[in-house]
Order: C-alpha cells, then structure tokens, then sequence
C-alpha cells in the first residue's frame, strides 16, 4: 500500500518532467544512431604512389578501391607524402617492390593502405589460391559496430538510468523530502523497494526501445533471442538504478552526482569489454570483473554476435541479479544515516 | 506527560548542539521553543521524531523512548524546509502523504479538503506546487502534517514567511487542535508568536536557560515582554 503510493508518485512525477523522460529514452536512441554512422561508414580510399612501376607489373596489379599516382621519383613521392597527397608510396627495383613508405601518422590509414597492397600486389607474388575461410560466429561483412554494439547497447541503457535515478534520490535527500518520508512509518526497505518498482517501470520501457530500435532499426547484428537481450539490459539497468541511488548518498549536490560519471561510469566503459581485456595491463585488468556492466557486455555478446541462449547467460545474469541485492542493500543501510530505525 | 526529555546531549564531534536538556510537555498545551537561529531547537525537535538520536541521555514519547517506529504515526512533523514534491499540485502531494499514512477512500478525501481548508488553500487544490508562493507551501507543508490526525504536532518555525494575516488564522487553527485535545511543540525565534504558547522554554545556545508560561517568565525577570524576559535569563551576552 504505501510502496504503491511511492511508485504513483514517482511515475506522476516522471510524466511532469517531459525533458528528463526524453532525455531517457530518447538520448540513448541519438547516440547510438550516432555510434552507429561513425563505425558503419564507408571505407577509407587509401591514396597510394607508384614509383618508377614497369608497365608490365602496372597491368598486373589489381588497382581498384584505392586512387593511385604514378611519379617518376621518389623524392617527389617523399614531397607529396609529407604534404599528406599521397598516403605512400612503393619504389621499385625493376619488377619487384623495393620498398613501401607511408606517411605514418594515422594507423588507421596505415592499415587500410598495407592492406590494400597486400591485396594489389598478390598477382606479383606466387599464388597461395584463394584460402577459404570457415566462421563459427558472425561472418565476413561483420562490421565494427555489431562487435562494439552489444556492449554501447548496454553501456548507455546503464549510463542513463545511473544519472536519472541518482539525481532523482538525491533531490528527495536535498530537498527534505527524504526526512518527510522517513518521518513517516514508512520503512526504509519500502522506500527503496519503491523506487525500484517506480523507476524500474521506466527503466523497462527504456531497455525495450534501445534493444529494439539498435536491432531493427540500426540493424545490428542479432543471432539469440530478442527477450535474453531484453532480460540482460533490464538486469543492467536495475543494477544502474541501485547503484545511482546509492551514490547518491554520498554527494550533496547535483554537481558531485555528475562527478561520480569519470570516476564510477567511465571505467567501466574500459573493463566492459570494448576493449580486449587480455591487452589490458595487469595491474588493471583485475578491475573488469568487479564492475556491472562487465557480465552484462559478455551476456549481450554471446547473445547478439554468438547466438547463445540461457545455458550461456545465466551466470552473468546471476551477477547481475547480485550487484543489484547487493546495492539495495547498502541503499537500506545507508539511510540509517537520516533514520536509526 | 507527553513529552519527557531526560538529560539530553548532542554533540557533532567537539561541537556542543544541545547540553544536558531535561524538559516534560503536558498533554494538551501548545508549547513553544524560543531561541535565536542556532541556539538547537531544531536538533531538539528533530530528535523528538526520531530524525536524529541523542549523543547522551533519552527522550520518551507517549511513555515510549525514541526513536520507534511505532510511535511515528501518531506524531505530525513539519521540518524547516518545505519538503514538497514541486512538479506535483497540491492534491497529488497531499494524496501521496496521507497514504503513506494508511488513508484512503473517501477519508483520504475529505481529510484533504479538511486541511486545505485550514490552511486556506482550498482554491488552490490542483495547482501545482512550483506556482505556489512561498508562504503557500508554508501552509501546505503544514497541512501534509496534519493528514493523519496525529496527538503531538511539531512544527519547526512554522509561520516563517507567512504574512501577519494569515499568521493570525494558522494560531486560530493552532487553538482549534488545542482544543481538539492535541498536543503542540512549535519552534520560533519570533518574540511575539512566543506569547501565544501555553508555556515556553527558551534556548540558548544549546542549553534551556527557562521554562514556564509567558506571564511567569515575564513576572520573575520583572519585564514587560518575552525579549525583555529572553535577554534577562541570556545575561549579558549579545547575539550576532
């Protein structure tokens, strides 16, 4: 009964405020699509010299995908690489490649034009024929951001949910609602049970719109089922909501909320997966597995990009369903603070 | 006896808030605490509903120590701060504070009415409360205490900010729970509002210097008004 009151109030409040229901459900949308355009977009056409090149190798190359100048001598292909016309060149020493020069200073440039090469130059080299290549997940036009997809998905769902309820329960402590509450025989379990069941309501439709709108709309690569995807993000997200909440605790103003996002949110980002944890030093690497929205990344991966089912997931979800108690948990100690029974 | 503060302390590390405070409220009196801003009336009143706990000595309510949760729910707590939802009207704050008190139904309803209406703010029911001036949602932070028909009220500086009118209306209201029978602990660093209590204590920095009715304070300090009688039992020491 009166964790229903708590859970009118909360979603009438939440319907006044169309800005901060926008920015919930609607931000996440904006930057994935971004996200989306940035790592979906088209090939870089690598701008390659040919140095002093036979005409006879010329006929040979494959010289698609790419634009390609030819000079007469390399000091003028050194000239046109600095000034950044040319990404490189090749000189060449009768018929075969002497060597390659590149103007270095962008790596993704630097591999698309090494890789382009390798490709242009194979008919010099003798044939390996075409090696066939046999995938076990995803396939060969998998892009970039059907690997990264999982974890932003789940980054941002997490992201969101963290500032809003944060902010939410800490207005209720600023502005002395909280000790109106706790002035009342309302527990303190109910208040963030409460909170919980009001903000989850939108938590829900949230997790619902990102999952969707990333798969069917964005396209992103989906081989599992859409209700795990759903399962994953919702245990995320309330993870997000408990955690806020209880940060919340420690910041006496709006302006420390937000700067608990450098110090809690965005390292996880690093440890979620994003970036390959067994490149990630020792001394930090550790850090991955105490964190959220690490299990929840791993739990979307094998999902969307595997196509695992429940055998797969379980364990993550498990944990998640832990940091989630585990947080309620500290939120009901934590307002002993303002209320010792 | 309502109220018995038995040796009460507070202290906040090596700050002294309150020092041995032992003070009993009568049933049915509207008691008034008088202090300058920072002398620990609000931290004594807030202790009283269990917001805060004394570093030494105890406090009973209704016979009962505090804090409990049992005793909650017959005491109205107004806190300095408003302490409103501003994006909900009136009503919907009103609805949200009586059901956490277990009303509902048409009781829920026509208490709702019943406040405002003291309050005087039945024009006002479905407006929302960030349009509401300040001395509006005084009153109507004043009106979510009294929702469950609590025997002690206690009101932290309840008339700040409220115009001398209206001020004069809330007292009437103020006798009229008196004579309901309930019971008034009202916190107040206005020297007139003070001769309005039953009894009074004045505080000072953390200690209660005096207790007794307006007339009696008046009557041994040989003054002729409660500031008088105030800067009597303070001493020499000037307030800054």
């Amino acid at each position: 009964m009166r964790i229903r009151a708590l859970v009118i109030r909360i979603i009438r409040q939440f319907l006044r405020d169309k800005r901060t229901l926008a920015m919930m459900l609607v931000a996440p949308l904006l930057i994935l699509t971004m996200l989306h355009l940035v790592f979906n977009g088209e090939n870089y056409v690598p701008k390659v010299g040919f140095v002093d090149a036979p005409a006879v190798v010329m006929e040979k190359l494959d010289l698609e995908d790419a634009t390609v100048k030819e000079y007469d001598s390399a000091k003028i292909a050194k000239e046109d690489a600095l000034v950044r016309e040319i990404d490189g060149y090749i000189t060449f020493n009768g018929p075969i490649i002497d060597k390659i020069v590149l103007e270095g200073s962008d790596p993704t440039v630097n591999g698309s034009v090494m890789k382009w090469i390798q490709q242009a130059t194979k008919p010099l080299t003798p044939s390996q024929g075409n090696l066939a290549v046999d995938y076990l997940h995803g396939s060969d036009d998998m892009g970039q951001f059907d690997y990264f997809g999982p974890v932003l998905l789940g980054f941002f769902a997490f992201f969101f949910v963290f500032i809003i309820s944060g902010i939410s329960f800490l207005r209720e402590r600023t502005s002395g609602t909280l000790e109106k509450l706790l002035a009342s025989p309302l527990r303190k379990w109910e208040i963030v049970i409460g909170y919980v069941l009001g903000f989850g309501i939108f938590t829900m439709l949230q997790a619902t719109l990102i999952a969707w709108y990333a798969i069917y709309v964005l396209g992103m690569l989906m081989e599992g089922s859409f209700i795990y995807v759903l399962l994953i993000t919702l245990m995320l997200s309330m993870t997000a909501l408990t955690l806020g909440t209880l940060l919340s605790a420690f910041a006496n103003n709006e302006f420390q909320m937000i700067q608990f996002i450098p110090i809690i949110i965005v390292p996880q980002f690093f440890f979620s997966g994003l970036i390959n944890l067994d490149t990630i030093s020792d001394w930090l690497s550790w850090l991955g597995p105490i964190t959220p929205l690490y299990y929840a990344a791993e739990a979307l991966r094998d999902i969307m990009v595997r196509g695992y089912g429940w055998d797969a997931i379980y364990g993550n979800m498990l944990m998640l369903a832990g940091f989630s108690a585990l947080f309620i948990f500290l939120n009901i100690l934590a307002l002993r603070k303002h209320r010792a029974v | 006896m309502i109220v018995s503060i038995k040796n009460v302390s507070k202290s906040y590390g090596k700050h002294k808030v309150l020092e041995n405070i032992n003070l009993e409220i009568e049933s049915g009196e509207i008691f008034g605490l008088l202090g300058p801003s920072g002398a620990g009336k609000t931290t004594l009143v807030r202790q009283l509903v269990g917001l805060e706990s004394p570093s030494e000595g105890e406090n009973y309510l209704f016979g009962e120590k505090m804090p409990s949760l049992r005793l909650i729910e017959r005491i109205g707590y107004m806190a300095q701060s408003d302490a409103l939802y501003t994006e909900l009207s009136a009503k919907e704050n009103l609805e949200f504070f009586a059901s956490l008190f277990g009303l509902k139904g048409t009781h829920r309803k026509k208490r709702i009415l019943e406040v405002l209406q003291l309050v005087d703010l039945s024009d006002h029911l479905n407006k929302l409360v960030t349009n509401y001036s300040g001395g509006m949602k005084r009153r109507l932070s004043l009106a979510s205490a009294l929702l469950h028909e609590p025997e002690l009220l206690i009101l932290d500086e309840p008339t700040v900010g409220i115009d001398p009118v209206l001020r004069q209306s809330i007292w009437s209201g103020f006798y009229d729970l008196k004579a309901e029978g309930k019971t008034l602990i009202v916190t107040t660093h206005v020297m007139d509002e003070a001769e309005k209590c039953d009894r009074l204590g004045l505080i000072r920095d953390g200690r209660l210097i005096a207790v007794g009715t307006p007339a009696e304070l008046k009557e041994k300090t040989g003054s002729a008004s409660v500031e008088e009688a105030f800067l009597a039992y303070g001493g020499v020491q000037h307030e800054n």
